[in-house]
């Protein structure tokens, strides 16, 4: 257990003095929550699921569980991804300050809808708080963030644009939490991104639920690039009904020193299909971890996972994904794959692909590789007078493309291939 | 003289493959090589074109005046080198036509010329895909991916109408190609024969070279030319065999 004195105590004082506010449901939820955390504490590479995320210096910080405020100074348009027609969704520093108007769609900050007791249904209600300590001190902890609600049946016209703005002019150590709704019938895109303000070290412990209803749709993005003063602890907890679809896109690429993501999928209904799609392009000393689990509970689903990793300089990353086909899920159709390239002799990955069945009649398969550039395809980009480095971004591009291209937003699309060739081009060390 | 190899030798992990090549091109000419597998042709076309995994033991090559084997693979290609491989790299997510365009303009940019517009480009793409006879589907996929043998044979010739070189190895091109598709090959390169230009046609049939009629004929064995002559040359191969130059008659060579 790690205890930073000084931030352990500040999360029990705050705990202390906000826990108790609100439905009785909502502090006997944070209370449990409190409990797991403690009697868990800030994992280290003891816990089997952090084994090579070592996370100590990222705690060491003086950090305040306060920010200050957070403006828009500096910040481009879209957040700088060009042509992005979607609906704005500005949180600074977690708190949703406008109202915005979407049809179909509400978006409620969430202090605001903690009054509502139909959230008890919803908040924490898959999360294994005991054994998620980064998700346990975020449920005992969380003010704001928002709920993201799609009434039936509805189409959204544009994707959501969430934009995750911070100060981190001090040190800050913040609890976001988003819980998306997406009911019977609709469909829905969102699309987060972040922007920092100030150069001190950003602790973003964010947990985030979707619940999809039957029949509906839901595509996630996570875009992450950002500066190396952020460290990001990212929990996603899915859960899918009956003939639903859902979509997961996590790009990760230089920026954050430290980026954890977790992803929790929970097939509870039959007939559903979900496909998680992610990119590590890691650069300088950042560390990326993405853990995935996805439980196939009910027949006849089918997940497709493909995590593609590119790694530079002396970055590290780390992929853990794991399947479970419990008993009663015949007729499973499961894949994950990882495959990684890896372009320093500095970097290091480490990947583990797991698979457990407990059902008979099944299809599934996973596997992972390693490796670098293919020299017979270098030599032929630059055979046409391609040079060593656009040859390069050529390939890597290419790697990447197998996810890349299944980005159904042009304008996110276009956005990440650029990203791509231009956080290659920064990278100071890769051969 | 557009390219000189003089006393070329070169060595794959410490095994001498070529032993002493002699050939002198000038602009305007077409010459053929030809050989028994094994010879040393590709491995000619590999140092020529700059693959690192050969290492130059001995001799000079010059091209257009300028120390080839001092050049990078891409310099060598910007200075108008061309090489139509033997067997064309599978690069799936890297289209065609992106890698068309930025082999294009890394090459202008060489030469301090600035990108091609896109009308342009596209202009260009059209006339050479016609030129080459070549599926407009083809262009926007991956590089050569999932290609049949002689698609692929045809992007090396489109390829290289596209950049427009001053001198073209075609290493056995016609290979795996059908006599339709060998003709269309053979009309796109004789379309692009000019005074300033050049091309070394390596392959293992004469049949080529009744559509790409060559001014000089030379066989490679063991590593060394062992015979040049004229286009009677690679008839009376195609009667004999080449048992009768496996004979150490280096002498007889011209
Ligand atoms: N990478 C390599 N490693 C070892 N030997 C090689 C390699 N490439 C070619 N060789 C050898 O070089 C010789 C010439 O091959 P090659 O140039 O391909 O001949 P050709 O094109 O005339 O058929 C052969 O003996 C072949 O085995
Ligand atoms: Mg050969």
């Amino acid at each position: 257990m790690i205890t930073t004195t000084s931030l352990y105590d500040q999360l029990i004082s705050f705990y202390n003095n906000t826990a108790g506010s609100g439905q009785q449901w909502l502090s006997d939820l944070r209370s449990r929550a409190f409990e797991a955390f403690s009697t868990q504490g800030f994992p280290t590479t003891k816990n089997e699921e952090w084994r090579f995320t070592n996370i100590a210096a990222f705690l060491k910080e003086d950090y305040s569980l306060q920010p200050g405020a957070a403006t828009l100074q500096d910040i481009k348009k879209s957040n700088g991804i060009p042509s992005f027609d979607a609906h704005e969704i500005v949180l600074k520093n977690g708190m949703l300050n406008e109202d915005v108007n979407i049809r179909g769609i509400t978006v409620t900050p969430f202090r605001a809808a903690l009054k509502d007791d139909r959230l008890k249904s919803y908040l924490s209600k898959y999360i294994s708080l005991e054994k998620n300590a980064f998700a346990a001190l975020n449920t005992a902890l969380f003010q704001n963030g928002v709920v993201i609600e799609t009434a039936k049946n509805i189409i959204a016209d544009k994707p959501l644009h969430l934009i995750h703005v911070y100060n981190a002019e001090d040190p800050v150590f913040v609890n976001p939490r988003i819980l998306v709704i997406a009911n019977k019938g609709s469909k829905t895109e969102v699309v987060e991104s972040i922007y920092v303000k100030g150069k001190s070290p950003l602790f973003i412990n964010n947990v985030t639920e979707a619940y999809i209803a039957e029949n509906a749709r839901l595509d996630q993005y996570y875009l992450q690039t950002t500066a190396p003063n952020v460290r990001l602890v990212n929990f996603t907890q899915c859960v899918q009904s009956s003939d639903s679809l859902y979509n997961n896109y996590t790009y990760t690429l230089p920026g954050a020193d430290f980026v954890r993501n977790t992803l929790h999928l929970d097939l509870n209904g039959t007939n559903t299909e979900s496909h998680l799609y992610g990119l590590y392009l890691t650069g300088a000393n950042q560390l990326v971890d993405n853990h995935t689990s996805v439980h196939h509970l009910f027949p006849n689903c089918m997940s497709n996972e493909l995590y593609k990793g590119v790694l530079m300089d002396n970055s590290r990353a780390v992929f853990n994904g794991k399947i479970y086909v419990h008993q009663d899920a015949q007729k499973t159709n499961a894949f994950q794959q990882n495959n990684n390239m890896l372009l320093s002799n500095k970097a290091v990955i480490d990947s583990k692909p797991q698979l457990e069945i407990f059902a008979d009649d099944v299809k599934c398969s996973h596997g992972s590789t390693v490796g670098s550039f293919n020299n017979e395809a270098l030599f032929y980009l630059k055979a046409r007078g391609i040079g060593e480095i656009a040859a390069r971004n050529l390939l890597v591009n290419a790697f990447a493309f197998d996810v890349t291209n299944k980005i159904q937003i042009p304008a996110v699309r276009e956005y990440v291939e650029k990203l791509i060739t231009k956080k290659m081009s920064e990278a100071y060390d890769y051969q | 003289m557009l390219l000189s190899i003089k006393n070329l030798q070169a060595a794959v992990e410490d095994k001498q493959i070529l032993k002493g090549i002699n050939l002198q091109v000038n602009a305007g000419e077409v010459h053929a090589i030809m050989g028994p597998n094994g010879s040393g042709k590709s491995s000619l076309a590999s140092v020529l074109a700059g693959r690192e995994n050969y290492e130059v033991t001995g001799g000079e090559v010059l091209f257009d005046g300028k120390d080839l084997l001092e050049l990078s693979p891409e310099d060598r290609a910007r200075e108008g080198l061309f090489l139509a491989f033997q067997y064309p790299v599978e690069i799936p997510g890297v289209s065609n036509i992106n890698f068309l365009r930025t082999a294009l303009n890394e090459i202008r940019a060489y030469h301090n010329q600035p990108p091609l517009e896109a009308k342009e480009f596209l202009k260009l793409t059209r006339e050479n895909q016609k030129l080459v006879e070549f599926d407009a589907k083809l262009t926007n996929r991956s590089l050569n991916e999932g290609f049949s043998g002689g698609e692929k044979k045809r992007n090396e010739i489109f390829q290289l109408a596209m950049l427009n070189p001053k001198l073209s190895i075609l290493d056995e091109t016609d290979s795996g190609l059908d006599i339709d598709a060998l003709r269309i090959v053979a009309n796109g390169v004789n379309k692009l024969r000019s005074e300033k230009n050049a091309f070394i046609v390596i392959t293992h049939y004469q049949r080529l070279l009744e559509y790409i009629v060559p001014d000089f004929v030379h066989v490679l064995y063991d590593g060394r030319i062992v015979k040049s002559g004229t286009k009677e040359l690679a008839l009376e191969l195609e009667e004999k065999g080449y048992d009768w130059i496996k004979e150490p008659v280096t002498s007889e060579s011209i």
